[in-house]
């Protein structure tokens, strides 16, 4: 196998790590600054952020996301994964490689780890995808809230959407409301539906006003470009 | 003031800073906190137009003299409200201290507000310092950095009891606005540290001070807006939106402009240059000539010249009591909740067209 081979291969088990708050791929986010794998199997993957101070929570997250992925690469013996220039990586990195999860990684810090931040920022992926997938249909309220998941045109927007409320466990099959509040899975009626709607939008605008400013902030910290930054997005 | 096409704009300048980050100011085994902070605001300078781009050494330490021309001799602006950021952990005089600020405010009556600051975890010695402040400086607002390092700490909550004692202090003392900024680390670290839920209950235990959250909660927006229908004394501080996404981002500023306007209104929104990251002169031009950059945005809120006159002055005025010359106020009934109503598919519906 070349090594270009066993690259991609990396950088496309990278690419399943989604920045938890912005919900994109480190790759297509330029977090991935280097990535490379030796032929005894020794694989190492250098992240970086877009300001030194990004929240520990979530960059705790990428890191430790980032080593599952390639960990359970078939080539990889052995995975490390190295966050640069961050005022919390030799914590996130150290905590990582001793796998020994996030509350013991910042020990005093955290009560907790961290499933239940993932969850909520599920939820707003979940909220924003509505947004993304209901505002080409030009339906009525009525019509939105009787929609189901099956009745919708095939679309990428629609299988992300699935997949996100499938990773939190709420109704994802082709008979279950387009419609649902992604706390509960409850329908949503129709008369709740344009304050739902806007709502989506909202979340929508906020997640991605955040992209846009981490991308900039990041643009302006490091002038190359991320490993898979163009290549798979 | 400003002057467009024959409309003129008193401009209160909510959100803007005097730093002094140079290294001589960077305390010994912190360096790289001080450094990690500085080049973080210079990134997001990055995001104006290039032709207001500074080198980072001018960036650490501008002057006095940068400052006055920046703001107020090519920047229009009117009054000038400091916003301190003490930041002691990392910095030997602090980034920008009250002092700081008050001291150059004394040399040029009339153009700044020098706000104040509090930290709960200051116990009653922060308390004294306050009452302190306020008597020496006159402050009538503070700043709050619920992210801020104190003693191992990081960061605190408004909702915490501690804090809430500081709140009932601010009234006592006859502080008005507390302008509250969230950041990215806050006990317990597994928590979201951005949320503004607990800027939710003190507003509503509050009901007497305002609550400006800046940077509209960046980077909650939702929940900030969310948050921000309910409460009639939160306000959305504007201070990298416009600096943040007005040139960078176009598509996505008219978007969250537009949003803003739908959950929080014309009424409640404040302009913050936050200089020295961004001068105030490319954003009050730009916001001025601003309107939404096509169809797609008809179910917004309309932008009227009122609208603009509001956000970049009138508010924060009103916010602070400045006098506002008679040329530069709205006229009777112009600027009225009827700007929101005229939005296609809003008017019933939208929580900001209720009277607060």
């Amino acid at each position: 196998m070349t090594s270009s081979i066993v690259g991609s291969r990396i950088l496309a088990a990278l690419a399943q790590v989604r920045d938890p708050e912005l919900d994109e791929p480190i790759t297509t986010l330029g977090f991935v600054a280097s990535a490379s794998l030796d032929a005894d199997g020794t694989a190492e993957v250098h992240l970086r952020l877009p300001t030194y101070f990004c929240a520990p929570n979530f960059a705790y997250l990428m890191v430790a996301d980032a080593y599952d992925s390639i960990a359970a690469l078939d080539e990889v013996r052995q995975a490390t994964v190295i966050l640069d220039d961050h005022f919390a990586s030799d914590a996130i990195n150290d905590g990582v490689a001793a796998r020994a999860g996030f509350a013991r990684s910042f020990e005093g810090e955290a009560v907790g780890e961290l499933d239940q931040l993932r969850a909520d920022f599920l939820r707003k992926s979940v909220m924003a995808g509505t947004d993304v997938v209901c505002r080409p249909l030009g339906l009525s309220p009525v019509e939105l809230a009787a929609a189901k998941l099956g009745d919708l045109p095939p679309s990428e927007a629609l299988l992300r959407l699935r997949r996100r409320r499938r990773e939190l466990g709420l109704p994802a099959g082709d008979d279950s409301p387009l419609l649902i509040d992604p706390r509960t899975g409850a329908p949503i009626g129709a008369d709740a539906v344009p304050l739902h709607l806007r709502k989506a939008r909202l979340t929508r605008t906020s997640l991605d006003a955040n992209t846009g400013i981490c991308r900039g902030m990041l643009r302006h910290r490091y002038t190359t470009d991320g490993q898979g930054e163009e290549a798979l997005s | 003031m400003y002057e467009k096409d024959g409309e003129k704009y008193f401009i209160v300048d909510s959100h803007m800073h005097y730093w002094n980050a140079a290294p001589s100011n960077w305390v010994p085994g912190a360096e790289q906190y001080a450094k990690g902070w500085i080049e973080c605001f210079h990134a997001y300078q990055g995001l104006g137009p290039a032709e207001t781009h500074w080198p980072i050494e001018k960036f650490m330490a501008y002057t006095e003299d940068d400052l006055m021309k920046d703001v107020f001799q090519d920047g229009y602006v009117d009054i000038a409200v400091f916003q301190p950021t003490y930041l002691t952990e990392w910095y030997k005089e602090g980034f920008n201290t009250t002092e700081r600020n008050a001291a150059l405010g004394a040399k040029h009556p009339g153009k700044f507000i020098a706000n104040t600051r509090w930290d709960p975890r200051d116990g009653d010695d922060g308390l004294k310092r306050l009452a302190e402040n306020v008597d020496r400086f006159g402050s009538i607002g503070v700043k709050l950095y619920t992210a801020e390092w104190n003693n191992g700490s990081r960061g605190w909550k408004l909702s915490d009891p501690g804090a809430y004692r500081y709140l009932e202090k601010c009234q006592e003392l006859g502080i008005k606005n507390i302008h509250v900024h969230k950041g990215p680390t806050i006990w317990p670290l597994d928590k979201d540290a951005f949320d503004v839920s607990d800027v939710d209950h003190a507003a509503t235990d509050f009901p007497a001070l305002n609550f400006i959250v800046e940077h509209v909660g960046l980077p909650r927006i939702e929940d900030f807006c969310f948050m921000a229908t309910q409460e009639p004394n939160v306000y959305a501080g504007l201070s990298v939106v416009i600096g943040g996404l007005m040139h960078a981002r176009p598509r996505f500023f008219a978007k969250v402009m537009g949003e803003l306007l739908f959950w929080v209104g014309e009424d409640k929104m404040t302009f913050g240059s936050d200089y020295g990251i961004w001068e105030p002169k490319w954003q009050i031009e730009g916001f001025v000539d601003w309107d939404y950059p096509g169809s797609e945005f008809d179910d917004f809120p309309r932008v009227t010249t009122a609208t603009k006159k509001k956000i970049l002055g009138l508010n924060a005025a009103k916010l602070y009591g400045i006098e506002v010359p008679k040329e530069y106020q709205l006229d009777a009934g112009e600027g009225a909740p009827g700007a929101r109503d005229d939005a296609v598919g809003v008017s019933s519906e939208s929580p900001a067209a209720s009277p607060a």
